[in-house]
This record gives C-alpha cells, structure tokens and sequence, in this order.
C-alpha cells in the first residue's frame, strides 16, 4: 500500500468520523438541562432499594454486573504486570542501598507521618459509608493502597516491604474478586438473577442498610487495595531493588 | 454563577492539559500529569460528580504519576 493510498484511506475515515461526531452531537440534549430520564429511574430504583448514594446503587446494585466485569479486568491487569515486570535472569538483586545515601527533608518525612494515619483512615470511612455518602470500594481502596505508600514517600521503602507482605495482598486482591461472586451466587439462588439484591434493606441511611451494597463495596475495597498494593510493588522492585542487564 | 464556576474549572483542565503536553522530560511531566489529575477532579466535583472527582484524585492525582516515575526511573537506570 503506498503512501497516496494510505493517505486516501485515511481521508475517507477521518471524513466519515467527522460527520457521524457532528451529527452525534447535534443530537445531544443541552448542557445542564432538566431532562434526565435515566436519572429519574435510577433514583426511584435506588431508593426503592434504601440506597442513599444513588452512585453506589448503580455500581453494586442496578449495574454490579458491569463492577464485576471491571474487578476482573482489575485483576487480570494486575496478573498481567506482575508476569511482565517479574525479575528476568539477565538482572540481579542489588545490595540494599545505603540508608544515608539518599537523605529525604525532615519536613516531608514529618508531613508523611502526620498524613499516613489520617489517610488510612480517610480510605477505610469511604470504604464503610459508600452506599451513603460519595465514594465506595473502588475510591476507598485506591485511597488505602496510596496512603501506604507515603511511608516509601517518607523515604522508609525498608518499613514499606515490612508492612507488605506482598502474598497477603496478592490473597486480599483474589478474596476480594471471590467475596464479589459469593453474593453474587446467593442472589442467583435466591432472588433468581446474578447479583440480585437478596439481603435485608434495612433503614433508610442508616449503616446497615442497603442491603448487598455494602457487602460489595467492601469486597470491592479489599480487591482494589490489594491490587493496586501488589501492582505498584512490582514497579517499586523493579525500581529500587534489581540492576539492570549486566 | 454556577456557569461561571464551570467555565473557570473547564479553562483551568484546558490550561492544566496544555502543561502536560508541552512539558518534554517524563519526570517532569508525571508532575504536571498529577497537577492536571487535581483539576480534573475539581472540574469533575463542580459538574456534581463528587464519586468520580474521589477515583480522580486518587488514580489520576497520585497512583498513575508515580507508577510513570517509577517506570522512567528504571528506564533510565538500565540505559546507563
């Protein structure tokens, strides 16, 4: 194919694109208007469900089959960068690093101390109140994985590995997936549907209500912490432990 | 108002994403890339999506400039 040929192709498609994206576009109602049927319906069957985050009642709830699909795609992508970025035989182990040589600024390990806990803390209530208040397993769990890594930040990798044991991250992230399934099956036993809400709904905005939401949005929690633990580990030992090709 | 405050957070990702494109060396760029995750997630909040903003600030914001800091920081190592 030549280059005149390639270019025509090229024109053609980028033409044909243009005129679908306008006519798409000109088809789209207008911004911030009052219509909105899906949101109508979504918010009756939330609360129709005692869901009081109408976000989360679409997440693990109305649509948790779609969440399911991510956490699998979650973990295939963290197998997958595990498989490409394990230690090859061409490198080997460095000797651990002198601890004085890369002194990090007092005030940075001292705003990594202060923040460490209040963002553990912050991740585990966004995990707990995600059918009630914005936020859930997936935004809890990043918050988590994140704020553990601020002891790497703080210049303590050594304190990081210590509280990472890499294999019960690896075992959170697959619980995570299966705890996900688990209700998932019960719902299909019970209420005859895959992920059917079949639990009590409870009270209104109260903690336990809601009925499978938060059940989901914890397993989806410790499925996303583990994973994004053991994804940036991989990147973490390729960065700081093994020398390259000798 | 409200309109108002869209088209300041709509400038401030157009200005952000302008500063992630012109930013050359990858290093610098994981922190202009973690800046623009901040802006997105304030546009995100002032649209009333404040879900979405907190996936932002935690994926956009800090997980994805250090897992592209990391990866140049190998890179460089190992061309050495």
């Amino acid at each position: 194919m030549n280059r005149r040929l390639r270019y025509l192709v090229f024109g053609l498609g980028a033409a044909g694109l243009a005129v679908l994206f306008a006519l798409a576009l000109a088809g789209l109602p207008g911004f911030g208007g009052d219509s909105h049927p899906y949101r109508d319906r979504a918010v009756h069957a939330a609360l129709a469900h005692r869901t009081a985050n109408v976000v989360s009642s679409i997440n693990f709830d109305q649509r948790a089959l779609d969440t399911f699909g991510e956490e699998l795609i979650l973990l295939g992508s963290v197998v997958g960068a595990a498989a490409l970025l394990r230690p090859s035989r061409r490198e080997s182990e460095r000797p651990a690093p002198d601890p004085e040589a890369r002194a990090v600024p007092d005030s940075v390990v001292l705003l990594c101390t202060v923040m460490l806990p209040v963002t553990v803390l912050v991740g585990l209530d966004v995990i707990a109140h995600g059918h009630l208040t914005p936020g859930g397993g997936f935004q809890g769990g990043v918050v988590l994985a994140t704020g553990l890594h601020l002891l790497f930040l703080g210049g303590r990798y050594p304190a990081l590995q210590r509280i990472r044991p890499l294999a019960g991250y690896q075992f959170a992230e697959s619980i995570g997936v299966a705890t996900f399934a688990t209700p998932g099956l019960a719902g299909l036993a019970a209420g005859g549907a895959f992920l059917a809400n079949v639990l009590p709904y409870g009270q209104f905005a109260s903690l336990a209500s809601a009925g499978t939401v938060p059940v989901l949005s914890l397993a989806v929690g410790v499925a996303v912490g583990g994973g994004v633990v053991v994804l940036l580990a991989q990147f973490l030992e390729q960065a700081l432990r093994y020398s390259g090709e000798r | 108002m409200s309109t108002a405050v869209v088209v300041v957070a709509l400038a401030l990702v157009a200005i952000g994403g302008l500063a992630v494109v012109v930013t050359h060396d990858p290093i610098r760029q994981a922190v202009t890339l973690s800046v623009f995750g901040v802006l997105l997630a304030v546009l995100f909040l002032v649209l009333q999506a404040p879900d979405v903003a907190l996936s932002q600030v935690a994926v956009g914001a800090a997980v994805v400039p250090l897992m592209v800091l990391l990866a140049v920081r190998t890179i460089r190592r190992d061309r050495r």
